[in-house]
């Protein structure tokens, strides 16, 4: 290459992200767990009722059934506590932000003058824990932002007041 | 012909009836095409007469069928362009109205394949910017074919949305377009380098196995190799042959660079739009309305940027998804001297692009180092296990280290690579992020044209201080990413790129003012 561009040595800088003001509503954990149990049950009853159905593959069958028991069990246990300290949610006049994972962080931010449509969905599971979530489009295919454990009655408030500010707020959202 | 396009009148027009007489032509090139070998096959079996006496009768009943049913669908298709709107009326059994607001049209594009430009057709498609809802089928509609006077002077009329420079659209563009980008011959020699001529060594290897299959001896290859191995010896033909196919590849690149780009032209034209022609056999032409451009990204594949050149390919909204996999649809200009490349990005920016960029932290390259030497391991490991496993001989074992050695070597330049291609800048209006190694992609992304932010960081990159910063977008990919920055500079660049957006969220905690206004924000901000 005879124009290499040198790059720009750069100095770290500590700016850093605050939380989101608002914790996930407590009963999320309860709903995360179920979600894992359920995740490994579904690959756990297959794997042990042919084991226990075809006995010359049996040791091959529930060998890899222990093992994903054992690996769900410990995430059911572990995963939603380190969760629900991570997960945080706010909504100010001006964005949605949020903070979700935990070994991969991932924090968002959507303005609202971009956002397109608000959507409160309920699963079947979430509904037993009383939960709600509110999902805030924008133009962008990868624009999108979840808050996925929220109280039913805080959900419908929120997502009222964003349905109000979104329809005041000018612009095409492109 | 009743096709003329009167911008005022609200009368309904016809596609251009030569469509019928187009589609007998093609019909009996893919008759005569199907139907000779058959006739040659049949008459070495059952004599002329038996073959000819099927496959005639045959020939003109497929002919006379498909073009009966495009003189039926031509009957049965309407368009109408009125002040506002734009209106398509067809079907045969089941009728489909369309109609697309005339001010939501953002891109029309046309294309003619060899037998409609003898024709003198073109097939006109109208879309507007729109994404999602019901897909780029719903917002489309597709003229499919009039004539080539009419096809200019619908696009001219349907982007130039005023009646005066409607009038005379087509001599107008001629006119008053400014040629940003002129097709060079010489460019081809770009196209061998391209991930194409690796496509087509596959092609070319895969061809012979395919064919022989059909015969049901799907192992004849392998037995020819062989036999000229047993010949010549190993050595010899693998020095021949291997070039050889990557010749022919190379050739295979060139050919279909050269029917795609030829006679390429990038073009603005009066009315804040930018149009692409091009194209050998079939002549494609897109144009597409400025409003809809957030950026653009240069494009530098491995081989096409050791050779000095760059690729340019829009951002823009509303192109589809189809679109978008096809970088075909949203290229601006070929691999063409990277110098023009530049330029041809400064025009569609709007302001010279800074290539002076922002390197990451040298952590990043640790990254990149390690996934490479763990790939490494394991193909180290599967050698080991393969040579004590199995009773190779010497040579297969010594080859395959050489393979592995070189192929180490490979990725360790990749990661270095990659590593020193990271980067990002910030201009007057455009946030660039760089990346990649084997196809190095910078991103002019509009300032203006970010809608979003997200940051990622995962447990490695948390420790290493390094965060993902991914702008999200209404156009393109619909994300863009600068990768393994600084985390600290990650948050004062989206910070500086778009005031006022993710400000309200940051702190300093060296800084106590930050975080005074921290505690303003959120409390004059708080809706909950």
């Amino acid at each position: 290459m005879k124009r290499q561009e040198a790059p720009v040595s750069e100095q770290a800088s500590r700016t850093e992200l605050r939380p989101p003001t608002h914790r996930y509503d407590r009963r999320v954990v309860a709903w995360w767990r179920t979600q894992l149990i359920l995740m490994t049950v579904v690959v756990v009853i297959p794997l042990v009722t042919l084991g226990v159905l075809i006995a010359p593959a049996r040791s091959w069958l529930l060998a890899p059934a222990v093992v994903v028991a054992i690996i769900g069990g410990v995430a059911t246990i572990a995963l939603p506590a380190w969760w629900y300290r991570f997960h945080r949610w706010e909504v100010t006049d001006r964005a949605v932000y949020t903070r979700t994972g935990y070994f991969w962080q991932n924090w968002r931010i959507a303005p609202m003058s971009r956002i397109q449509t608000v959507d409160t969905t309920r699963g079947p599971v979430q509904r037993l824990f009383g939960l709600s979530t509110i999902k805030v489009t924008t133009a962008s295919s990868a624009g999108a932002v979840a808050i996925d454990g929220l109280a039913e009655a805080d959900a419908e408030r929120v997502a009222h007041e964003l349905a109000l500010i979104t329809d005041a707020t000018p612009g095409d959202a492109t | 012909m009743s096709d003329a396009a009167d911008p005022q009148p609200t009368e309904w027009n016809q596609l251009d009836h030569r469509t019928v007489l187009a589609t007998g032509v093609v019909m009996l090139g893919v008759v005569v095409a199907i139907g000779v070998p058959t006739v040659v096959g049949l008459a070495s079996w059952q004599g002329i007469g038996f073959a000819l006496g099927w496959v005639l009768p045959g020939a003109i009943l497929v002919v006379a069928t498909v073009t009966g049913a495009d003189e039926l669908r031509w009957r049965r298709t309407r368009y109408r362009i009125s002040r506002d709107t734009v209106e398509l009326h067809r079907g045969i059994l089941f009728l489909s109205r369309r109609r697309l607001a005339r001010a939501r049209i953002r891109a029309v594009d046309t294309s003619a394949h060899p037998v409609m430009r003898a024709f003198g057709l073109t097939k006109l498609t109208i879309g507007t910017g729109e994404q999602g809802g019901g897909g780029s089928d719903t917002e489309t509609i597709v003229l499919d074919p009039v004539s080539h006077e009419t096809g200019e002077r619908l696009r001219a009329v349907l982007l130039n949305q005023d009646d005066a420079s409607a009038a005379n659209g087509a001599a107008l563009t001629e006119d008053g377009a400014h040629r940003l980008a002129t097709w060079r011959a010489a460019w081809v020699r770009y196209a061998p380098l391209s991930i194409t001529t690796m496509i087509f060594v596959g092609v070319i290897i895969a061809v012979p196995f395919q064919i022989s299959d059909w015969f049901g001896r799907g192992g004849l290859p392998v037995e020819v190799v062989r036999g000229l191995f047993e010949r010549h010896g190993v050595w010899p033909v693998i020095a021949l042959g291997v070039p050889t196919i990557i010749l022919a590849a190379g050739i295979a690149a060139a050919a279909v660079n050269l029917e795609a780009w030829w006679s390429y032209r990038l073009d603005r034209e009066p009315g804040g739009t930018l149009r692409v022609r091009r194209g050998l056999l079939t002549s494609r032409s897109l144009t597409l309305d400025e409003s809809r451009v957030r950026g653009i990204d240069l494009i530098e594949p491995l081989g096409v940027r050791v050779a000095g050149a760059a690729r340019v390919q829009v951002v823009a909204t509303g192109l589809s998804a189809e679109a978008e996999q096809k970088s075909e649809l949203s290229t601006l200009l070929p691999a063409a001297p990277r110098e023009l490349a530049l330029e041809v990005a400064a025009q569609v920016c709007g302001e010279f692009p800074s290539m002076l960029l922002t390197g990451h932290p040298v952590a990043a390259r640790g990254r990149r180092l390690r996934w490479a030497l763990i790939t490494i391991a394991v193909l180290v490991a599967v050698w080991v296990a393969l040579t004590a496993l199995t009773g190779w001989s010497t040579w297969w074992s010594v080859t395959v280290a050489v393979v592995v050695a070189l192929t180490s070597a490979g990725l360790i330049a990749r990661a270095v690579d990659s590593y020193r291609n990271l980067g990002h800048a910030l201009t007057e209006r455009h946030l660039v992020a760089r990346r990649g190694s084997i196809r190095r992609s910078t991103v002019l992304l509009r300032r203006d044209g970010i809608i979003g932010w997200q940051v990622r960081q995962s447990f490695f990159q948390r420790r290493k201080g390094l965060a993902t910063l991914v702008a999200t977008t209404a156009a393109g990919r619909g994300r863009y990413t600068v990768l393994d920055a600084d985390a600290g500079r990650a948050l004062d660049l989206a910070n500086q790129a778009v005031p006022a957006l993710i400000e309200p969220f940051l702190v300093d905690p060296l800084v106590q003012p930050a975080a005074s206004e921290r505690s303003e924000g959120s409390a004059s901000s708080e809706t909950i």
